[in-house]
């Protein structure tokens, strides 16, 4: 038994078509917006590894994707070619996590405490951030700029040539490619002993830890792989909207990307994504106008989701999608039974 | 110090109450050894205590499996060492499957690619095989049991700790089970906690009574449940009828 029920399996055909999309979208739509709502995805994604497949819900997911955003900002500004800057944005999270982790997980803090300490990070990191205007709070050449955050730091650029940056659709392809490559990535940890051990720990830590394995440490390894994810999509962001502020460590960018993870689906790596995408669109396009307020939108769309898909849209859907498959088999096969007993006997 | 598991002079107390009671206690190579007791005996305070569940520290006493000491050691130490647990309270995977259950338990020992052969084997054992793709949280309370038990036996464990695994389970499946202690016994020492006596009865091995948090008697199940004592305390009439 290859396959597993619980960690899911890769749908190529789905993959692929969505791959085909992807590439084609800056055809005929403005790629911008579309980088925008691929970092969202990525963002998202990162948390529904988390959340859907360990059972780890935190509320402070938003530090990840500030850190990956500042630590790109202030590396750019000193180095100026971004490679090194990328991969810091990467490694800082993921260490800062796999500490916070460490000591959550190692101290047996689960459930709530964890929601309330991931909040808590999140809020120190907005609240220092904010309070960085002065001359005084400079890393190298890059200061902190309190409220008004860093601008104006270079972008990402092709590896090796500073000269060469990558903006409009080069940049709309770069987040493709983090969200295939990352999406890639994590199917390829749940389809490990890796990913089947997470969702044992979703399921039952006590029944995981008499198994002989090392729940602490899992938990601590996918609360970091999960950041670094979230700090890749906060250095796109950075390069997105070229420049950083403490913004992106706020509630609301804490609390949109569960909205996000919960109305795409817990327990697929598909479903935040679209979620993601979808809400982010709404978010978007609702922005544009002033009839209706924006929040009360999303909020009407989350009650819907909760009372109407408790499980999410993505597996609610594939659970009534598999219902009409079998019908349908089922029907087929009594048509089958019904014709042959019709039949006349010699 | 001869024995697989040897407890000295375990104590453990919850502020007015002392749960247990400087207890002495030895279980021998290959020996199955059943602890009954009424409710608030001690016996699930001394299944946690030494399986880690409880830490324990200088002032509990001490505790010791094949010789080391595991004072202070955490269940994952514990369980390490080779020692198969299971829970009074089912502790199963209730969203993935039978054999999701069994092979994420074999995985750890017997690799990727050995563990479906050790579940197949195990599932065979228990005649769980016709469930092994049934999504464990939708079975019955007594078949869920025997998921467990089968959790802790690819594991293959030296030494087995199972608390009150007959709990919910039909008189079939009882029997079952009491084949399968008698199976594991084969190759492993086991404590067996539990309160249904005619599965103790049925196991025939070993008793220990546990009384307000201390041992009250040990021996054959003949001689300690016709004892007085233990009839006093615990079985009552019933262990007359």
């Amino acid at each position: 038994m290859n396959e597993w029920r619980a960690t899911g399996s890769m749908q190529w055909g789905w993959f692929l078509l969505a791959l085909a999309l992807l590439v084609l979208l800056p055809l005929g739509f403005d790629t911008h917006t579309m980088s925008l709502l691929l970092i969202w995805a990525l963002f998202a994604m990162s948390l529904g590894l988390l959340w859907g497949y360990a059972g780890l819900l935190s509320f402070g997911h938003a530090a990840w994707f500030g850190l990956g955003a500042y630590t790109y900002a202030i590396a750019a500004v000193n180095i100026g070619e971004s490679t090194v800057p990328l991969l810091l944005a990467i490694l800082v999270p993921a260490a800062g996590a796999a500490i916070v982790g460490a000591m959550m997980f190692y101290g047996r803090i689960s459930d709530v405490y964890m929601g309330v300490i991931t909040l808590v990070v999140t809020l120190i990191l907005f609240n220092f951030m904010s309070a960085t205007a002065g001359d005084a709070y400079r890393i190298g050449d890059a200061r902190l700029g309190g409220f008004n955050g860093i601008p104006g730091f270079p972008i990402l650029n092709v590896p090796g040539m500073p000269e060469v940056s990558l903006f409009g659709v080069p940049m709309y392809y770069v987040c493709v490619a983090a969200l295939l490559g990352c999406y890639l990535l994590a199917r390829w940890l749940l389809a490990r002993s890796f990913g089947r051990i997470l969702v044992g720990i979703r399921e039952n830590e006590a029944r995981c830890e008499l198994m002989g394995y090392n729940v602490p440490a899992c938990k601590t390894a996918v609360f970091a792989i999960s950041a670094a994810m979230a700090g890749l999509a906060g250095c796109l962001f950075a390069n997105w909207a070229e420049i950083v502020t403490p913004g992106v460590f706020s509630l609301r960018q804490t609390a949109e990307v569960i909205i996000w993870v919960l109305v795409g689906g817990l327990g697929t790596l598909l479903g935040p994504v679209l979620g993601a995408m979808a809400l982010g669109a709404v978010k978007l396009y609702l922005g544009e106008q002033t009839v209706i307020d924006n929040s009360l939108v999303l909020g009407l769309l989350l009650i819907f989701v909760v009372l109407g898909m408790r499980r999410g849209a993505l597996p609610t859907l594939q659970g009534w999608w598999d219902s009409r498959r079998r019908r349908l088999s089922l029907a087929q096969g009594a048509r089958r039974r019904l014709g042959a007993s019709s039949e006349p006997t010699a | 110090m001869s024995g697989v598991l040897e407890t000295l002079d375990l104590t453990m107390r919850f502020g007015g109450v002392q749960a247990l009671d400087r207890v002495n206690f030895t279980l021998h190579e290959r020996e199955l050894r059943c602890l009954i007791g009424p409710n608030g005996a001690g016996k699930s305070t001394f299944f946690k205590c030494i399986t880690g569940q409880y830490r324990l520290g200088h002032d509990n006493g001490r505790v010791l499996i094949r010789g080391t000491e595991v004072t202070g050691a955490s269940t994952l130490e514990i369980v390490r060492m080779g020692v198969g647990v299971k829970t009074q309270v089912p502790a199963v995977m209730n969203g993935m499957t039978v054999h999701e259950n069994l092979w994420l338990a074999a995985r750890r020992l017997h690799g990727w690619a050995g563990s479906n052969g050790v579940v197949d084997e195990i599932l065979d054992e228990l005649q769980l095989g016709a469930l092994a793709r049934s999504l464990v949280g939708e079975l019955a309370h007594g078949q869920r049991q025997m998921v467990e038990v089968g959790v802790v036996l690819v594991q293959r464990p030296w030494l087995v700790l199972l608390d009150e695994p007959a709990a919910g389970m039909t008189g079939p499946e009882v029997e079952r089970l009491a084949g399968v202690i008698r199976s594991i016994n084969q190759s492993a020492s086991l404590i067996v906690v539990d309160h249904d006596m005619e599965f103790v009865r049925m196991l025939g091995s070993n008793v220990t009574v546990f009384h307000q948090g201390a041992v009250l008697v040990e021996g054959p199940p003949a001689k300690v449940l016709n004892d007085p004592r233990v009839r006093e305390v615990y079985i009552g009439n019933r262990a007359a009828a």
